[in-house]
């Protein structure tokens, strides 16, 4: 029995939803009821989300550990802007021009990056990630010796404000199908089956290098083209935005939503996003300064309680392939 | 070359603190396989423990670290038993986040106005800076001091875990919990007793780090933090004899790429070291290759 609501297949199903969910916010944003403080969290919880996925595909999916998923946002993120800055011209091309090319490059980076690393196993992976990210932000720091306009310690300046929420919110939503179309293919199988046991998918003749490179590669783009959407949003990039720490927010998300789950990604990123900005708001100004110390016993309690996640593995259901 | 010699006992100095700091981590690696995070923070509060000692209750030097030692040893057995001891059944990465948690609360927390606050502090000096002059190279009372009292440490560490029934039992604990509780061990009371420690001799490191740089706000030990947990890795972790090793080694090379090549390649360099030792010895300096089983 197929049963009608899967008529149109799960990738028709998203983005139907998408759509509804895109025309109910943008008719809330054009109503005033969502401001554009709230408009530019969206649009962060978006780029946030974007990159997450990317990490889940390595770490969720793959079981490849990394401490250093930031270090390619940067990379996206910076040369995105300068591909964006050397385009004269105006208009939506540049900024597709710009994503691709922090796609592209975060993903060359990671495939020659990848190749050696990823020998290492679990934690070792870790640590060597967590190394290539500090390696990174260092030389984003030290940028301005080699290319002035990157500005090095003193941040990046001047880059055209593309990007907007509809930008975001199309990449994410692409982001998603993509994802799940990779995970629920022969693809997917491969790299879920490298992260159960590399030894015994090796065994029944399956590539684990190929396919560890692979997921890292692509999970690297992902981050590199969120990158370019924060570069456009918020027109300013420091090297402060790219380091250890943003890694660590990023696996936190990844692990808040439960490893190898899409819709887990997504509703952790949002609720953290809003979680934060949340507190500033909750919080009356004479206690600000416990914002951040919340912030960390929340996030202990909920591990305490939830230590696999929100969505422990699962997915809603309309992301789930049809069962034959 | 007298020159190179002067940075080399900068970098030891450097080296012998981190030494203290990658001890803990290697340690707690060892016998739960966690990369504790908030070790870099409970050092950061030995440090201030040492500076409160010394500028408040107006404690001799050698009584400013024991006190560091205790409050941090208190500390950490806390931290394990309320964060970390819970989620022993759980998959390992739940507990390398609620680490984070607990490192990001304690800079935070301390960071408010009536704990320690969130401005730059000055570290006390116990005594007068004297230096020696030996042969061109000088070499300060504050990192003999330094040497000394890291020296003990480590040696009365390694006398513990080699020679008591407790460091038996630690590394039969670390070898295999399962067989070890089986043996009679008391698992959850070996594993407080290595917290302690570990949080002791970051405690202790702390106070070190605040004579010879005297300096302190509550976000000092992210970076002395890193550097130590990756020096553990870099000697092999798990491995005592290794964390003391590849800390010196950090220490040094940090120092010698500072002064010869530039400040702020300086955490390139010795990351970039690490990434190579791990792909030529997967396993750390020490570490024994680790076979793979089906």
């Amino acid at each position: 029995m197929v049963r009608s609501g899967r008529r149109f297949g799960p990738g028709g199903i998203v983005l139907a939803g998408a759509a509804v969910v895109f025309v109910v916010l943008q008719g809330l944003m054009l109503a005033g009821v969502i401001n554009v403080y709230l408009q530019m969290i969206l649009s962060y919880a978006g780029v946030v989300a974007i990159t997450a996925l990317g990490l889940n595909l390595i770490y969720g999916y793959t079981g490849q550990f990394s401490l250093g998923h930031a270090a390619f946002y940067g990379i996206g993120a910076y040369t995105s802007a300068l591909v964006t800055r050397s385009i004269p011209s105006a208009g939506a091309w540049k900024l597709l021009a710009g994503m691709a090319a922090g796609a592209i490059v975060a993903g060359v980076v990671a495939f020659l990056i990848g190749l050696p690393i990823l020998r290492l196993k679990s934690d070792y992976l870790g640590i060597a990630t967590l190394g290539f990210g500090m390696i990174m932000n260092v030389l984003f720091k030290n940028s301005d010796k080699v290319i002035p306009v990157m500005g090095g310690s003193c941040g990046m300046r001047g880059i055209a404000r593309l990007a907007s929420f509809p930008w975001v919110f199309a990449v994410a939503v692409l982001a998603i199908v993509v994802l799940r179309n990779i995970v629920f293919s022969s693809v997917g199988r491969a790299l879920v089956s490298v992260r159960e046991d590399e030894l015994a998918a090796e065994a029944v003749g399956i590539n684990t290098t190929r396919y560890k490179t692979m997921g890292f590669v692509i999970g690297c783009m992902f981050a590199g083209v969120a990158g370019s959407l924060y570069a456009h949003l918020y027109a300013y990039l420091s090297p402060d935005n790219f380091d250890f720490l943003k890694s660590i927010d990023v696996l936190l998300i990844v692990v808040l939503g439960g490893l190898g789950s899409i819709s887990g990604t997504v509703v952790a990123a949002v609720a953290w996003v809003f979680l934060l900005e949340g507190l500033r708001i909750v919080l009356p100004p004479a206690i600000q300064d416990w914002r951040m110390v919340l912030y960390p016993l929340l996030l202990i309690i909920f591990m305490l309680f939830r230590p696999r996640g929100m969505f422990g593995g699962t997915e809603f259901r309309f992301l789930r392939p049809k069962e034959n | 070359m007298t020159y190179f010699l002067q940075q080399l006992i900068n970098g030891l100095q450097l080296g012998f603190v981190y030494a203290l700091i990658a001890l803990g981590y290697t340690m707690v690696y060892g016998i739960v396989r966690l990369i504790n995070f908030a070790h870099g923070d409970v050092f950061m509060v030995g440090a201030y423990l040492g500076f409160f000692s010394l500028a408040s209750w107006r404690l001799p030097f050698p009584l400013a670290i024991v006190a560091a030692m205790v409050g941090c040893a208190a500390l950490g057995v806390f931290i394990e038993r309320v964060a970390y001891k819970p989620l022993r059944n759980a998959p390992r990465i739940s507990a390398l986040i609620t680490a984070m948690g607990v490192s990001l609360f304690l800079e935070y927390f301390t960071s408010l106005r009536f704990v320690f606050g969130p401005d730059f502090r000055a570290f006390p000096r116990p005594f007068e800076v004297k230096s020696f002059n030996l042969g061109g190279v000088t070499i300060s009372n504050i990192q003999i001091i330094v040497f000394g009292v890291a020296l003990v440490l480590m040696v009365g560490l390694t006398l513990f875990v080699n020679k008591t029934k407790t460091g038996l039992a630690m590394r039969a604990v670390s070898f295999d919990k399962d067989t070890a509780r089986l043996m009679g061990i008391d698992v959850d009371g070996i594993i407080s007793i290595t917290f302690g420690i570990g949080a002791a001799l970051a405690g202790a490191g702390g106070v070190l780090y605040g004579i010879a740089y005297p300096q302190l706000n509550p976000f000092m030990g992210i970076m002395p933090g890193l550097k130590a947990f990756v020096a553990a890795v870099l000697g092999g972790i798990g491995i005592i004899p290794g964390a003391m090793l590849g800390a010196v080694i950090m220490g040094v090379v940090e120092k010698l790429t500072e002064v010869y090549i530039s400040s702020t390649l300086r955490d390139a360099v010795a990351f970039g070291i690490l990434i190579i030792v791990l792909l030529v010895r997967p396993t750390g300096l020490l570490g024994k290759p680790d076979r793979e089983k089906v």
